[in-house]
């Protein structure tokens, strides 16, 4: 296992454009960079910077124009189904209960349903979800929906987790709260995580390595290492070493967003 | 759906003052052939109830039922077609919106030309009547499915016939049900109409048949049956619909 979690080697990326003859503006040039296995990264940039075509990228949705990605050193034709990819909005289906909406990686993958509903009953008290598996999504607080959507991308059975803006739509002491129990869980799962948010703070307190979008078509990421040991409480990021970082990266980020 | 009491009570009252106005007028007017009142109605209904009940009732439930199910049938799967196919959308989906600037009641007779007095020409008003809103909902149903969880569904490794029955058949289903609720009101006028103009039986055939005897009661009465019919149907599917969509309610 010393082959990074996570690759990209000279990706270069740009959408199909609906017109013929007519060029999407690039969106990655010539990227690299890697992430490596059990490791904690989070990647802020501002809005409309790629952040969400590099998960595209990743789980399979898109193909690079030119050069590869690589999982766990490994170069796959198709990636689909080979990360855990956790959406923005919990993404429930209405229509199935909490056990249903958890079970559906193993049922994509032709688990037996009991042995399935076993591996989702095991986990739930794990999820703070015990005696909710019978309920719908609409029944549920947003953090809890949240849960059951990370319990479902803990059960794609993947060893790298991307979560885009997981907790953006929740209320702040709510999202502490998540934030804290996500740490819990990763170091309790040792899965790679990629976290996308547009939260300075989020990012300082979560990861190990922060990866700054900064330019467009982004041709390298800005890598900054988060000097703070694990584990971590909620007033490690009240650290001066780490006030100092945060003013850092949100004038970096204010520069790019200011007209 | 389960109302409190007083939720009734306006519409309760609206059409008792309906039907109470209605027999008074029907009594001072005092000519039944031309407007029966519904006691009068009423009455004959009883009187009549053998031959509306075991001859014209089952002869039209046989021509609404067929319907439908064919309607069905051929909605559905078109509407799955058009779902997979580009091509078949471009090709059907236009010829079917304009299907229904044609007035199919006016259809009928060329029906009864082809079919004569039998089972399908009936059916087949019912079918062409029926046939539009089931197509065009679950159509619609098909593609409102959530782009954001088909995404998600592919990144988990799902196929597309896996897409298709666990994303797009469930969010298809309220739209579905939608388009029955309307299909099976238009089915039970679809067979009364088709009935006047060619017909040995049915309901519609027996109201057509009253009028020519000037017996206004006997033109009533199996409309009466008619609209029962119409209100059980959509009852049934609502009842289907509460059955199969659970999650619904929670929402």
């Amino acid at each position: 296992m010393n082959n990074p979690a996570l690759q990209f080697r000279n990706v270069s990326f740009r959408y199909k454009s609906d017109m013929e003859n007519a060029l999407e503006p690039s969106l990655l040039n010539g990227l690299s960079f890697h992430v490596n296995p059990g490791e904690f990264v989070s990647i802020i940039g501002p809005s409309g910077s790629g952040k969400s075509t590099l998960f595209k990228l990743i789980t399979g949705l898109e193909q690079p124009n030119s050069g590869g990605i690589l999982l766990n050193g490994q170069h796959y034709e198709n990636r689909l189904g080979r990360v855990g990819y956790m959406p923005q909005q919990d993404l429930l289906m209405p229509w199935r209960t909490v056990m249903n909406n958890a079970v559906l990686p193993l049922e994509l993958k032709g688990v037996k349903k009991r042995d399935a509903h076993q591996q989702v009953l095991d986990l739930l008290e794990e999820f703070g979800l015990e005696g909710v598996e019978d309920k719908y999504p609409s029944e549920l607080s947003g953090g809890m929906r949240q849960r059951v959507s990370f319990l479902r991308t803990v059960l794609s059975g993947s060893n790298v987790f991307l979560l885009d803006e997981p907790f953006s739509a929740l209320d702040a002491i709510t999202r502490m709260n998540m934030q804290e129990w996500l740490l819990e869980q990763w170091e309790k799962w040792k899965t790679t995580v990629l976290f996308i948010t547009h939260d300075v703070e989020e990012a300082l307190f979560l990861s190990d390595r922060v990866f700054v979008f900064t330019e467009t078509p982004v041709q390298k990421l800005e890598e900054v290492d988060v000097p703070l040991n694990r584990p971590r409480d909620l007033h490690a990021i009240h650290h001066p070493e780490v006030i100092k970082l945060k003013e850092q990266l949100m004038e970096q980020l204010r520069l790019q967003v200011s007209p | 759906m389960i109302k409190k009491g007083k939720d009734y009570i306006a519409p309760t009252l609206l059409v008792t003052a309906f039907f109470v106005a209605w027999e008074l007028i029907a009594r001072f007017i005092g000519i039944a052939f031309i407007l029966p009142s519904p006691t009068q109605v009423a009455i004959k209904l009883w009187n009549l109830k053998e031959i509306l009940f075991f001859a014209h009732l089952p002869a039209t439930l046989l021509v609404i039922l067929t319907g439908l199910f064919l309607s069905i049938m051929l909605g559905v799967g078109l509407a799955v077609w058009m779902n997979v196919s580009k091509t078949a959308e471009k090709a059907f989906y236009p010829i079917i919106i304009s299907s229904q600037t044609i007035p199919i009641i006016a259809l009928a007779p060329i029906f009864v030309l082809w079919f004569g007095y039998t089972l399908w020409s009936k059916v087949a008003v019912t079918l062409l009547i029926t046939f539009f809103p089931i197509t065009v909902n679950t159509f619609d149903g098909l593609r409102s499915s959530s782009k954001e969880i088909r995404e998600l569904l592919l990144t988990m490794g799902a196929s597309k016939r896996e897409i298709f029955f666990k994303l797009q058949v469930p969010s298809a289903l309220p739209h579905f049900y939608s388009g029955l609720k309307v299909a099976v009101t238009l089915s039970v006028i679809g067979a009364a109409i088709a009935e006047w103009l060619g017909a040995q039986a049915g309901l519609g055939y027996f109201s057509r048949r009253m009028m020519t005897q000037f017996d206004g009661a006997g033109v009533f009465a199996p409309i009466v049956l008619l609209s029962v019919v119409g209100i059980l149907l959509f009852l049934m599917v609502v009842l289907l619909e509460k059955i199969t969509l659970k999650w619904r309610k929670t929402q």
